[in-house]
């Protein structure tokens, strides 16, 4: 399984939605999480999801992260329907292409920072030595020098954040998906991790969905959009970048 | 891949040592448990053997009496066989290596101031032969001393230390009852047998001399047949049956009033009934492996579900159902192989031990610490896989959400 579609200088879409919808349970009890959604992203963007709790951002992660399929409507990956693969077609999919970093940084406990980065690789099957160097390299890259032996209980919440990040990023995915990365962070932190973002889509080109609730956060993005309702409300300006 | 997952598990298992360690006790006690049964099982079988070897693998023994010999049995019933029967038998029945009638009592030997109360056994050098004796000095009988019943002794090594302590006693003369009798030979020692029978305890004298010196009458009360190794047992006792039969003028449909022990025949039931005996505590011990193995599959399903999260993370970031599958058993297997090891080590000590304990051999069976291992090993993968499944199952998106 590897890359189908071209590098970044094409524009094809890498992710697109079409009528998305997703429905929890079955008849009255049936919730409605997601109602339409249609959405294109191409290679090397940053978007920022936005919008009310409970407006069906993190239904819509998850469907992006192929972690769960639409009950209807079709999910495009570079050009695949992920909606008719099977479990561990879309586990592939997840190992080569994307990275997640959770929102409770969701780190392996009693386990190295460095030891946890390296965790995408050994799924991969990258062999033990360039794993580790490769592993270090992200450690580096996130600013976490010296914390290589250190385990998440002795982590500050932002030095976690970064772990997770590395983690995300070692594979070099084609998208990094981020579900509130700075949702318990302090503004400072916060603007830490984003500069982080921000420069590996600069950088590495790698394409980027973050949700978050904050306006300050999601203006790191080139595009945002708003969620509301399990639907897809007006647009950001900036749309125009596009 | 497997390598990684090997030492992923030994990690998990080494950061909660106490836990693991009463996961697998239930492995470790039935392991050891089925170890040291067989083995101590085993030694039994063993001595059983080599003890009923030391009587003669190839002998036949020839009782009067029906049936077997009970408590003050009914052999007394029937006449009592003569010499001219050995005599017969060993004239017309062929294949046979040595007969030897034999008759005995138990009498006090005394020998200067020291006495000894001793089976006297009056037979032929035939019962050397056929009971595998050997002479550690002097001499077996002559001709000519069995021909004339002369006054003369083989002594066994109990005896011999009894009345002669580490003097050497051929030449001398002991008291049989009333007789002097002068000592030609001394027999090697066979030991003590595990019935608690001294096999050494006895005194052998020409027959002719027990008959006319000792018992009085010419009654022979059995007679040992040994024969040739190559030789059909069952048609030699088909044969010595009819020739008994013959002299004994037993009529046809009437039953025989003497009995045919072979050898061969109550070793195999001997050691037969040890082994059935080895295979039950055998079996009973493995019962406790199966409680093991309900004990590791308990554990890993509470390992499961702590570790919900880690699943989740591992499947989010790529891990497919195999992967984390494979995970799981290998850490079963390798906390159940572990539990083996542990068992195995535990029994044989714990074998060598009661081996010494009760006086049996210590026999090291290397089939069944590798039917242990194996099996512990299979008890990992049986009581894993459920909880290894399980893990592999879950939803990740559940599992990342998990408390
Ligand atoms: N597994 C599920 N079963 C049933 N309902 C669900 C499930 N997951 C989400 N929902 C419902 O779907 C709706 C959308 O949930 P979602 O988690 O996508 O919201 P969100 O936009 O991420 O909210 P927040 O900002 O609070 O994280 C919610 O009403 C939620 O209750
Ligand atoms: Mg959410």
């Amino acid at each position: 399984m590897k890359p189908t579609v071209g590098e970044k200088s094409e524009n094809g879409p890498l992710i697109e939605l079409r009528a998305v919808t997703k429905v929890y349970g079955m008849g009255r009890a049936a919730m409605r999480a997601l109602r339409g959604i249609d959405l294109t992203i191409a290679q090397g963007e940053f978007v920022a999801v936005m919008g009310p709790s409970g407006s069906g951002k993190s239904t819509c992660m998850n469907i992006l992260g192929c972690l769960d399929t639409p009950t209807s409507g079709d999910y495009l990956f570079q050009g695949i329907a992920v909606g008719k693969l099977n479990r561990n077609q879309r586990a592939m999919l997840r190992r080569h292409y994307l990275g997640f970093v959770f929102q409770g940084y969701n780190l392996l406990n009693r386990t190295s920072a460095l030891e946890n980065i390296e965790l995408p690789l050994i799924y991969r099957g990258t062999p033990v030595d360039k794993r580790r160097a490769m592993a270090l390299e992200a450690l580096y890259a996130v600013g976490l020098r010296g914390w290589e032996a250190h385990t998440p209980g002795e982590l500050s919440g932002g030095q976690q954040q970064r772990v997770a990040i590395a983690r995300a990023i070692v594979t070099n995915p084609r998208v990094l998906l981020a579900d509130e990365p700075t949702g318990n962070l302090d503004s400072a932190r916060s603007r830490e991790i984003m500069e982080l973002l921000t420069a590996f889509n600069r950088d590495r080109g790698i394409t980027i969905v973050m949700v978050t609730h904050e306006p300050g956060m999601a203006s790191y993005a080139k595009r945002q959009v708003y969620f509301k309702d399990g639907l897809i409300g007006n647009r950001s300006s900036r749309e125009d970048t596009l | 891949m497997v390598w990684e997952t090997i030492l992923l598990a030994q990690r998990e298992i080494r950061r909660n040592v106490l836990r693991s360690s009463l996961t697998i006790l239930g492995i470790v006690i039935g392991v050891a448990a089925v170890i040291t049964m067989v083995t101590l099982g085993g030694g039994a079988t063993a001595q059983v053997a080599t003890e009923i070897s030391s009587l003669g693998t190839n002998l036949l023994q020839v009782h009067t009496g029906q049936g077997g010999r009970g408590p003050g049995g009914t052999r007394a019933q029937a006449d009592m066989f003569k010499v001219e029967d050995a005599e017969a038998i060993a004239r017309e029945i062929s294949g046979l290596e040595a007969v030897a009638p034999n008759a005995s009592q138990r009498i006090q030997t005394i020998y200067g101031n020291a006495n000894w109360s001793t089976s006297v056994v009056g037979s032929t050098n035939g019962f050397l032969l056929v009971r595998d004796w050997l002479l550690e000095s002097g001499r077996q009988f002559t001709d000519a001393e069995l021909r004339t019943g002369k006054a003369v002794c083989i002594l066994g090594s109990t005896v011999r230390k009894e009345l002669f302590g580490d003097r050497d006693p051929i030449g001398a003369s002991i008291r049989l009852q009333k007789i002097s009798c002068q000592v030609v030979g001394a027999f090697q020692s066979k030991g003590q047998s595990s019935f608690g029978a001294d096999q050494d305890d006895f005194v052998l004298i020409p027959l002719r001399a027990f008959q006319r010196r000792i018992a009085g009458s010419t009654d022979v009360s059995t007679i040992f047949i040994s024969t040739k190794e190559s030789g059909s047992v069952e048609s030699i006792k088909h044969n010595i049956e009819r020739l008994l039969r013959e002299r004994r003028r037993i009529v046809n449909g009437e039953e025989d009033d003497f009995h045919l022990h072979d050898m061969r025949e109550i070793m195999n039931t001997l050691t037969g009934t040890t082994r059935v005996l080895t295979a039950l505590l055998g079996a009973v011990a493995a019962v406790s492996l199966l409680v093991g193995g309900i004990g590791i599959m308990n554990i890993m399903l509470v390992s499961v579900t702590e570790r919900t999260r880690e699943i989740g993370i591992r499947l989010a970031i790529g891990a497919v159902e195999k992967e984390v599958l494979l995970q799981f058993l290998i850490e079963a297997v390798v906390l159940s192989c572990f539990g083996g090891i542990i068992g195995i080590v535990l029994g044989l000590v714990a074998a060598a031990a009661g081996a010494q304990a009760l006086k049996v051999p210590f026999v090291f069976n290397p089939g069944i610490v590798v039917v242990a291992f194996v099996f512990s090993a299979a008890v990992g993968v049986v009581f894993g896989y459920f909880p290894a499944r399980k893990a592999a199952r879950l939803d990740p998106i559940e599992a990342l959400r998990h408390e």
